[in-house]
């Protein structure tokens, strides 16, 4: 399933996907220049989604995923929490993949409709 | 003692542009030097983290750093400190007593800031009960400012709620419900709102503040501002839905505050008559009902256009 072009999430930046139709992101995209993954917007801590707004995804460093509703903190790549509730837990990788003409999919539907509690 | 609540939460924050906006759009007043203030003058203040003034930080994700408690009088002030001195290092100075509590939470005193308001609640009408919204006056409007009033309650993440909660009763908070296990809802002497701090019991790692909230008018006010929030993109935790304990409307938000910000409304009103009930936590004790937001949609007559009847 084509998420976007890889150009329309940017370096050091963060997009939300509603690839299902949940009526809101359960997956997102983070770039950290040539790297990207995927997460499921879902929190280890809660299951609940991470932003605070619409792709607020990151501290205003851009070094670290934030989840919004305790501050924990996540490696971008990793997904590994390094402070917050979830402390040494990990967010739950959605695989993706690049096409030749730049369009970036989900592998497979890796995820199931999600919906906060 | 005579402490009426809340006055300010002071946080130190990791993204201030982004905090600067979210409370604004929350609904709070821009009063300068990163202060947002409801409408009685209760405020939520912002700093950079690194910001030297500021007490230090929880040692966690938590970006609460001091609470800031508004009391009725001098007098109120010269108890607290004569109180927290028998065991603890207490400041004083140009009317502000500091010092931190049994968890290390940074305490805040001073001769309320608070604005008397006088605003109508919100007005309802049925069968028979006496008349509240008067004839030809229309309930809902568009233009409804539906902003926060007044700074309700913080709750707290903490590692030991008895030890937290024995602090507090020094200071004349009286426990008004407890989820057992969890923690007490705690009521300061000069309100009578049910609770204006909640703690919860949680590993040393996780201690901070979980939410703060502010009282809006009502029930309506508390659905149409979380309503606007959402169509600005802000991303909803929990609700809307109404607790039961304190009976408040609620509903959460996540904030770029490292903690939620609520929207409440009609909290239960207590005085020392008032004998404290204790429940097991859980979904079903925590809350009456639960909705969650939807994008509008309305039912018509005919089918829609584009799906023709059979």
């Amino acid at each position: 399933m084509r998420l976007c072009h890889v150009d329309e999430v940017p370096d050091g930046g963060a997009r939300g996907f509603d690839p299902h139709g949940a009526g809101q992101a359960t997956v997102f995209v983070v770039r950290q220049g040539e790297a990207m993954r995927a997460w499921r917007d879902a929190c280890p801590h809660h299951g609940t989604p991470l932003p605070w707004r619409t792709d607020a995804y990151l501290n205003a460093d851009s070094t670290r995923i934030v989840c919004a509703a305790h501050g924990a903190l996540f490696d971008p790549l990793t997904g590994i929490c390094t402070l917050g509730p979830c402390l040494g837990d990990a967010l739950t990788p959605v695989a993706i993949e690049v096409h030749p003409d730049g369009g970036l999919h989900l592998v497979t539907a890796t995820i199931t409709k999600e919906t906060t509690p | 003692m005579n402490i009426l609540g809340p006055d300010a939460l002071v946080f130190g924050v990791d993204d201030l542009s982004a905090c600067r906006q979210y409370l604004a759009d929350y609904g709070l007043r821009d009063a300068g030097d990163n202060r947002f203030e409801a409408l009685d003058g209760t405020a939520v203040v912002i700093r950079a983290k690194d910001d030297a003034t500021l007490p230090p930080d929880l040692g966690t994700a938590s970006m609460l750093r001091e609470t800031v408690y508004g009391v009725a009088d001098v007098q109120t002030l010269d108890a607290i400190e004569a109180e927290l001195r028998r065991d603890r290092e207490v400041s004083r100075a140009d009317g502000v007593v500091r010092a931190y509590d049994d968890m290390g939470f940074a305490l805040a005193f001073q001769v309320s800031v608070r604005r008397p308001l006088d605003l109508p609640a919100e007005a309802v009408n049925a069968p028979g009960a006496a008349l509240q919204r008067a004839l030809n006056t229309v309930a809902v409007d568009d233009a409804l400012p539906a902003l926060p009033r007044s700074l309700s309650h913080v709750v707290y993440f903490v590692p030991d709620a008895a030890k937290a909660e024995a602090f507090y009763t020094r200071l004349g908070f009286v426990c008004t419900d407890r989820f057992t296990g969890v923690g007490p809802f705690l009521r300061p002497a000069g309100t009578q709102d049910h609770h204006t701090l909640f703690m919860i019991q949680t590993p040393p790692f996780m201690k901070g503040c979980e939410h703060f909230t502010f009282h809006m008018g009502g029930p309506t006010e508390v659905m149409l501002a979380g309503t606007r929030f959402v169509n600005k993109g802000y991303q909803s935790f929990w609700g809307p839905g109404r607790h039961r304990f304190g009976s408040n409307w609620f509903w959460y938000f996540n904030s770029p505050l490292g903690c939620h910000v609520e929207y409440d409304a009609d909290m239960d009103l207590h005085d020392d008559a008032w004998a404290a009930r204790e429940a097991a936590m859980s979904a079903d004790a925590s809350q009456l009902f639960l909705f969650q937001h939807r994008e509008k949609w309305a039912p018509s007559g005919p089918p829609p256009p584009d799906k023709p009847a059979h």
